[in-house]
């Protein structure tokens, strides 16, 4: 069995690089080039989508070399669901930033290396392999790296540093801890190791490679001791970069973590206990963090560790309820966090800063769009029935189902948190008067000297997930069918198993 | 043989460690490579050590008729050496676009963006 | 460093080393060798005449930028793997002609793999080492 159609999400992206450094002088063409190829490629995902969610999961054999032997490609309904989040994402942010980035940047190959930043997030989702999700994910720092660099001054710099560094670390700690599993076992197939491993005697050096997993991934997905480099560091690319890195290169660092924990490691009693301290410190400080930032990148940089934390909690939990929870905030978390920074780039592009200080007035300038980053603004504190309730409601249910009443106090804490810091965003920038740009020589007039076709271009993407974040608040009973399947099969991985190995264990019978 | 290999691999993590913990962003870059030689070096340390015996069937046969060197490992890390080639490349010219625009390789002095 | 013997050198070893790099491309798939080393080879032998005369002899001697291979490397890696798809075969499944060429032996789609690497590894070598050596002036 082989389904050939997987590889699409992954070689689209990669013939759309390749066209895009073809076009490397003509910055003109590569915009309609990225937006028309991200609107394919939101088309490839619906029906990968569409045929996994009727046909189960998909798997492939890359090269024709049957598992657990060669590079397999799985896609289950997990994997599916962030590739179309991730398509989705990648469209709005290539959408603005056709407008919002420089010529400069584009000059330097921006496109291209958008898609290969595009083309690993979908192989990281999509393999079934750990070294292969290693290579993915060096694919995808790698390209960070350019965008996080490209045309820096100064401050971008110096917070790509931290960055650099960090993920440089994270990824040589994966790789450690790969080499060991491997020495371990003698397989790198995920779904070969998840059987392997479950018979493994040396529980001490499981656990071990346990820890170094998600320290790793822990490092990637910015959770508690190990977030510093986010907030000194995302709030200095253009908002576009900062949109796609805040949406999808944390929360690939928690699928890794669902993935591995589901897949190969069982926590156990200690290590539900570790998840869920950490959870909590990370939703503590991360709110706490957002409260004292008057940026508001560096505020909604905060925010992303904040809700980081509920996942991991839904992890630490580990019953299918929590499961749910936490896979329902992660698709409500890509499509939000991306559309945040990208509020963030329309108010620096009307405003001319991100300092809440300076800021003020702008409900009474622009009282649409002031409306519009309301909705979005609401969707992530999680109002009833927008699309951060349901899965807080889920998370707090499984917490009084397993006992874990300290860690409920946390999600209402850290809910509470955001709600402030939102509140108080929402009274400096929106509701105060004046514009409180008086200091500076002249207003800044960036946005209004626009032609109105390029300011509708700037609001789009902003509408197009605000829609799709309504949807998933106003539609949440068929979100919730979704998570409710992912849970199921991260819960139980029979079926995942069966799909990859079942080809090569139908020829030798099963002991 | 593993035993040297072994040892080698501790020194190179160490060296690594200690190199990423200095204040210098050379050193630090000098420690991240380092550290992935270490990694790499580990890989082919777990894949077990078996000196000349290529993993080829013989052309009388069609089977393995000896023990032989498990060829995986060597492709993980040709693939990591890849992959590190390029970041490292990355990261030098990174530098170096870092010591012109600061003008220093102090970390201290380089890490203003974190204020509030 | 212009040295009388590095520069005669370097021009017979240019021609010689490209062989080789073609030699080694060409022998990969059963035996030690492929694109990446090849390619390797190769701009090691470009680098070696631009310290010999200078980068900018070596780029006029290159009559293009060495970045414009990266892209058409690998456009031909790509379809290369993507070709067994047509034939509804996995992505990058090995497909191969039934006789060997002289010269050349088995042609195979990871032939074509190997020769769009061996072009993208000069063109990258190249493009970081002129970049690093345009700066440093």
């Amino acid at each position: 069995m082989s389904d050939i159609q997987i590889i699409w999400p992954i070689a689209f992206h990669l013939v759309a690089a390749v066209v895009l450094i073809g076009f490397w002088r003509r910055v003109d063409v590569q915009r309609y080039v990225s937006v028309v190829a991200n609107i394919i490629a939101v088309g490839i995902a619906v029906w990968l989508f569409g045929k996994v969610w009727s046909n189960g999961v998909l798997v492939m054999q890359s090269g024709s070399w049957g598992a657990p032997f060669g590079i397999t490609f799985v896609a289950d309904t997990f994997s599916a669901t962030m590739v179309l989040l991730t398509a989705i994402s990648a469209l709005a942010v290539s959408i603005f930033s056709a407008v919002s980035i420089s010529k400069e940047r584009m000059r330097y190959g921006y496109f291209s290396i958008l898609h290969f930043l595009v083309m690993g997030l979908n192989g990281a989702f999509l393999t079934g392999d750990i070294f292969n999700m290693y290579v993915w994910f060096e694919l995808i720092i790698i390209s960070s790296f350019v965008l996080m660099t490209l045309g820096g001054e100064r401050p971008q710099i110096e917070g790509a540093i931290n960055y650099v560094t960090m993920n440089l670390l994270a990824s040589v700690i994966f790789l450690t801890a790969i080499a060991i599993l491997y020495g371990m076992v003698g397989t790198l197939n995920m779904a070969d190791l998840s059987m392997k491993l479950a018979e493994e005697q040396n529980r001490g050096l499981v656990n071990a490679t346990a820890i170094l997993f998600f320290v790793g991934f822990g490092i990637k997905s910015a959770v508690f001791p190990l977030y510093f480099w986010l907030p000194s560091s995302y709030h200095t690319p253009p908002s576009a970069i900062a949109a796609i890195f805040g949406g999808l290169l944390t929360k690939v660092g928690v699928y890794a973590l669902l993935r591995v924990f589901s897949l190969m490691f069982i926590p156990d009693e200690f290590m539900t206990n570790m998840l869920m301290a950490i959870a909590a410190l990370t939703m503590f400080t991360g709110g706490v963090g957002a409260l004292v930032q008057s940026n508001i990148r560096k505020m909604f940089s905060y925010l992303i560790i904040c809700h980081i934390g509920f996942m991991i909690a839904g992890l630490g939990m580990y019953t299918e309820l929590a499961l749910l929870g936490a896979v329902f905030y992660l698709i409500h978390d890509i499509i939000i966090k991306t559309n945040l920074f990208l509020v963030s780039g329309v108010i620096l592009k009307i405003k001319g800063t991100v300092d809440m200080k300076r800021l003020g007035g702008l409900y009474d300038e622009y009282p649409k769009i002031s409306l519009l980053i309301a909705v979005i603004l609401f969707s992530l504190v999680g109002i009833p029935p927008l699309s951060g309730f349901w899965p807080k409601l889920f998370l707090i249910q499984a917490g009084f189902d397993t006992r874990a009443f300290v860690l409920v106090a946390f999600v209402v804490v850290a809910s509470f948190l955001t709600l402030f810091v939102i509140a108080r965003m929402w009274s400096e920038v929106f509701w105060k008067k004046g514009s409180g740009t008086q200091e500076m020589d002249r207003p800044f007039t960036y946005f209004n000297e626009l032609k109105p076709i390029k300011q509708a271009v700037f609001l789009a993407p902003l509408v197009l997930l605000a829609a799709v974040s309504l949807y998933i608040g106003f539609g949440a009973e068929r979100i919730m069918q979704v998570a409710l399947v992912i849970a199921h099969d991260l819960k139980d991985t029979s079926y995942y198993l069966q799909a990859v190995l079942g080809a090569t264990h139908s020829n030798t019978p099963m002991p | 043989m593993e035993f040297i290999v072994a040892i080698l691999t501790g020194v190179l993590y160490a060296t690594g460690i200690y190199m990423i913990l200095r204040r210098s962003l050379v050193k630090l870059i000098l420690g991240l490579i380092l550290l992935g030689n270490g990694a790499n070096l580990l890989i082919f340390l777990v894949g077990r050590l078996s000196a000349g015996k290529p993993p080829i069937i013989p052309e009388d046969s069609s089977v393995f008729t000896d023990v032989y060197a498990d060829p995986i490992p060597q492709a993980l890390i040709l693939t990591a050496i890849v992959i590190s080639f390029g970041l490292q490349a990355f990261a030098i010219v990174t530098i170096k676009r870092v010591y012109k625009v600061v003008g220093t390789d102090d970390l201290d002095i380089i890490d203003r963006s974190d204020e509030v | 460093m212009k040295s009388l013997i590095l520069r005669t050198a370097a021009n017979y070893l240019l021609p010689l080393l490209l062989l080789f790099s073609v030699f080694i491309l060409l022998r990969g798939h059963y035996l030690p060798g492929g694109g990446f080393v090849g390619g390797l080879v190769a701009s090691i032998a470009f680098v070696l005449h631009a310290f010999a005369n200078g980068t900018e002899s070596t780029q006029k001697f290159l009559a293009y930028h060495p970045g414009n291979m990266i892209p058409v490397g690998l456009g031909i890696s790509v379809l290369a793997g993507l070709f067994p798809m047509l034939l509804g075969e996995p992505f990058m499944t090995g497909l191969w002609f039934k006789d060997p060429l002289p010269v050349i032996g088995m042609v195979g789609t990871a032939l074509f793999f190997d020769i769009g690497v061996f072009l993208v590894v000069i063109g990258v070598t190249l493009t970081i080492i002129f970049t690093i050596a345009e700066t440093t002036k």
